[in-house]
């Protein structure tokens, strides 16, 4: 059953990013996703939710075939960006995650100075002058609204930032490469209110140039933040449209269940 | 009352059911007591046992200092510095076998690191998850086999092809370049101190390997995919994230191979040759502290020979100290960063 | 983003696949020096191996003979050695875990067991002919046990401690909670929950205490004939191997490759058991 995406009034219309077609997923024997169809659309931020374990995370993963690290676990099915279907054998990994870039629930900065940080990912498919990178790393860091406070501590390791700021880092870090997708898992989890505050607003901003998806515990996050949502549960997907919608009158009983915190 | 009952820790039977409440008051006290004594005791005991190995350390540089004085009296210093190994004339110089310790370690490490670096890249990055307990577990076999083992290897097996056809190679291709050609010259006689390097170098491996491939196991995998997620390569990842992030574990595993190379002896004494000299070329044999301690000690007379040879053994220890005390300050600094960020 | 068949990108995977071959590479090179070894001792071991090494005596050169001294003495000394070694091993590895955490005796007493894991064996051996031997004026078995004891303190201290570290707080917790004292709740409890690991420290340690050669050279000595003294030089198979193996006497070397085989595959084979049969890890 393909999504339905009715009534974007609000928005101007959208063309679908990403598609998947009939994805299954597997850890060994056990099944995590089952049939999965949906459409990311470009430059709009599709968020996530649902109970611990409901595969909204496996799902993520697929999408820059981060699973592939880990032998076990596969993917059936399509998911087409680009006109290309990504799980396809012949579709270069390394090359799909630069065009798709991820961040972590637990920020994650390298062990190296804020700059280096920042311009590893760069340095990996482009040749920039160091006129160039130092004007890519900060513009990147501003896009991450983080340039203010980095900027005089740009040779400083990234473990010297607090909590919500090596986050910020990280979302710098994603964005300094130009992805076409930028994928969340979780990103806010491990912060307090006000960053989390500060990464939501930020969100707004980076959707104008960037396709999101973003796997979130936090339903009014979801809520506050995205154009899209899909509700998941037990690997498979129950409800996906446009978010107000969903929130405000759910079409199945289970999501208007969870949303109302019936259980989950 | 619960703690009259039969219980497997209080080891009361339940016939203790009937007795008076002030008989149980003063049977609980009386075992109140007993316990905190017990208890004590027992901190003591294992404490007594722990200051034990302390105690086992400082006896054992004790009794070297002891024992080598009359050496260290005799020629002071000059025993660090002079090249004269003569039992007959009682001139004892340390100076030849300390350079033969050194040097077939160097060797040893420099083939050594990058092997075992190799490996535990393997071990944690490419191999299936099917055979890294048993890969694993034959590198650790290598560290398990006794050294004897490889000194014997090393003589009757391993020197001839090396004679036969390394050396040969060596002298032919690397010995006209100044310098690093008289690394490789002389005769090709399969012992000295390039062999006995090579033999250390493939008994240390597995202990640097199962550091490192360890450590290497301690990099959090988000971080790893962190930067898997931005498109880099396997390489990329272990040379920009997961060698920095292990630095000090790296290092630390490096230097204990290190301290084991140093004072290892039989393996050595096999295959250096056993003569106390310094020249240029690696080919040439010589000593190190241990192969002469383990050679000389049994025709040692009394008075000078004895006393040199626990001077050379102490000299030897406390270079070991050092690099096993360093070795050991980078891989705790590495857990304490562990602990920290947990 | 138009990178998919740039140099650059080429040149990475390049790099990328060369590493990783390297890697391979040494993964191999490790490999093949084990088996080499391994080979080598079978095939010259086995020509020397029939029913005599375990019935006769060592032989004067030329003449023909066993390692039954030899084995005997081993097998005796290596015991000693364990027997000792073991109380004081898991006693201070007691103390590390269960009261190491405030006070300067147990970070120290670790740092320093740490390196007296790794010391050199001669020096041991050196250690004990200055305080024991010199001193009595013999070489003996007792001597050469104990320096075999030194040197399996600290393998059997450290596995002692990190096996007691890795029991849960709840199982102690659950044990404190019915009234135990302190002691019991280690030595009833806890040490019974990491029984296997404990040993298989003690088996490693034997291990590396069978082929121990530098050690026993100015301790035990050796001897040519049946001893069972223990205030009296002793044979083992280690020394043994030692003198035969760097002989001219073409019996003598054979049966140091016997005896080599014999002590390898002996260790091998703890090594893999206890590794394969308690599987808990030790570090």
């Amino acid at each position: 059953m393909n999504a339905v995406l009715e009534s974007v009034e609000t928005l101007p219309a959208a063309s679908p990013k990403i598609s998947v077609k009939n994805l299954n997923f597997f850890y060994g024997g056990f099944q995590g996703l089952k049939d999965i169809n949906l459409d990311i659309l470009e430059r709009r931020i599709t968020a996530f939710i649902g109970p611990s374990g409901c595969g909204k995370s496996t799902l993520l993963r697929t999408l820059n075939r981060m699973y592939d690290l880990y032998p076990g676990q596969r993917a059936e099915g399509e998911i087409i960006m680009n006109g290309k279907n990504i799980l396809d054998k012949s579709q270069d990994v390394n090359l799909l995650r630069a065009k798709v870039g991820m961040v972590f629930q637990k920020p994650t900065p390298f062990p190296m100075s804020i700059y280096d940080n920042i311009a590893f990912g760069v340095k990996l498919y482009e040749n920039l002058s160091k006129a160039e990178m130092d004007e890519r790393v900060e513009w990147a860091l501003n896009k991450a609204a983080i340039w203010g406070e980095a900027k005089d501590k740009l040779k400083q390791s990234g473990l010297s930032l607090s909590g919500g700021q090596q986050q910020r880092l990280c979302i710098a870090r994603a964005v300094a490469v130009k992805p076409e997708v930028v994928l969340l898992d979780e990103p806010t989890s491990a912060l307090d209110p006000i960053s989390t505050a500060k990464i939501e607003e930020l969100l707004h901003e980076l959707k104008h140039d960037y396709t999101i998806a973003i796997v979130t515990h936090n339903m009014q996050q979801a809520a506050r933040v995205s154009d899209f949502t899909a509700y998941m549960y037990l690997g498979d997907l129950v409800e996906y449209g446009v978010t107000d919608e969903l929130f405000i009158k759910p079409k199945k009983k289970e999501t208007e269940d969870y949303i109302t915190g019936r259980f989950g | 009352m619960s703690l009259t009952e039969a219980s497997p820790i209080s080891g009361n039977s339940p016939k203790e059911k009937y007795v008076s409440t002030e008989e149980q008051q003063r049977q609980i006290a009386a075992r109140l007591v007993r316990q905190r004594f017990q208890d004590a005791a027992f901190r003591k005991v294992t404490l007594s046992f722990a200051l034990l190995v302390l105690l086992l350390l400082g006896a054992i540089i004790g009794s070297l200092v002891w024992g080598s004085y009359p050496i260290f009296e005799k020629f002071g210093f000059g025993f660090l510095t002079s090249r004269d190994w003569n039992p007959v004339t009682n001139e004892y110089g340390a100076a030849n076998a300390i350079y033969g310790t050194v040097v077939t370690s160097f060797i040893a490490l420099l083939i050594a690191f990058p092997v075992s670096f190799g490996i535990a890249i393997f071990l944690t990055e490419l191999c299936p998850a099917w055979l890294k307990r048993p890969l694993g577990t034959a590198v650790e076999l290598l560290a398990a086999i006794p050294s004897i083992i490889y000194g014997m290897w090393g003589l009757f097996v391993f020197a001839p092809l090396f004679a036969d056809y390394v050396q040969p190679f060596l002298t032919k291709n690397f010995g006209d370049i100044p310098l690093i050609g008289q690394l490789f010259q002389g005769a090709p006689m399969g012992i000295g101190m390039l062999t006995a390097g090579i033999i250390l170098a493939v008994m240390v491996i597995p202990f640097i390997a199962s550091v490192m491939r360890d450590v290497f196991e301690i990099v959090p995998p988000v971080l790893k995919e962190s930067a898997y997620g931005l498109g880099a390569t396997t390489w990329e990842v272990v040379r920009n994230i997961v060698l920095p992030y292990t630095k000090a574990g790296v290092v630390g595993g490096t230097m204990l191979g290190l301290g084991r190379a140093l004072g290892e002896t039989m393996a050595v004494t096999f295959v250096i040759g056993n003569t106390p000299k310094i020249a240029a070329s690696l080919f040439e044999p010589g000593a190190s502290i241990a192969s002469t301690i383990a050679n000389e000690f049994a025709e040692a007379g009394e008075g000078g020979h004895i006393a040199a040879l626990i001077g050379v053994g102490l000299v030897l220890f406390l270079i070991t100290f050092v690099v096993l005390a360093l070795a050991k300050v980078m891989l705790m600094q590495l857990s304490k960063r562990e602990g920290a960020r947990t | 983003m138009s990178t998919a068949i740039s140099p650059l990108y080429r040149k990475r995977l390049f790099i990328n696949r060369l590493a990783l071959t390297l890697a391979l590479a040494a993964m191999a090179v490790g490999m093949i020096f084990l088996l080499w070894i391994l080979t080598v001792l079978v095939i010259k071991g086995i020509g020397g191996l029939n029913l005599a090494v375990f019935t006769q005596m060592t032989p004067s050169p030329g003449s023909p003979g066993g390692l039954l001294n030899a084995i005997f003495g081993s097998f005796v000394m290596v015991l000693l050695g364990a027997l000792i070694a073991t109380p004081i091993g898991i006693l201070a590895g007691i103390y590390l875990a269960e009261f190491g955490r405030r006070g300067w005796v147990a970070p120290t007493t670790r740092f320093v067991n740490d390196i007296l894991l790794s010391a050199p064996s001669i020096i041991i051996g050196l250690f004990v002919y200055t305080i024991y031997v010199a001193q009595v004026k013999h070489f003996s078995a007792w001597a050469g046990a104990m320096a075999l004891a030194i040197i399996a303190i600290p393998v059997i201290v450290r596995t002692t401690e990190t096996m007691l570290l890795l029991v849960p707080a709840s199982l102690r917790e659950a044990a404190a909670a019915l009234g135990a004292p302190e002691w019991k709740v280690v030595s009833y409890v806890a040490l019974r929950a990491v029984r296997a690991g404990v040993i298989t420290g003690v088996l490693l340690a034997v291990a590396r205490i069978s082929g121990e050669t530098a050690p026993l050279l100015f301790t035990s000595l050796n001897n040519q004939f049946w001893s069972s003294d223990l205030n009296a030089p002793m044979a083992n198979l280690p020394v043994v191997i030692y003198q035969f193996a760097m002989s001219p006497f073409e019996n003598w070397v054979q049966l140091a490759w016997a005896g080599a085989m014999l002590i390898t595959f002996s260790v091998l084979a703890i090594n893999i058991i206890t590794r394969v049969v308690f599987r808990q890890r030790t570090e």
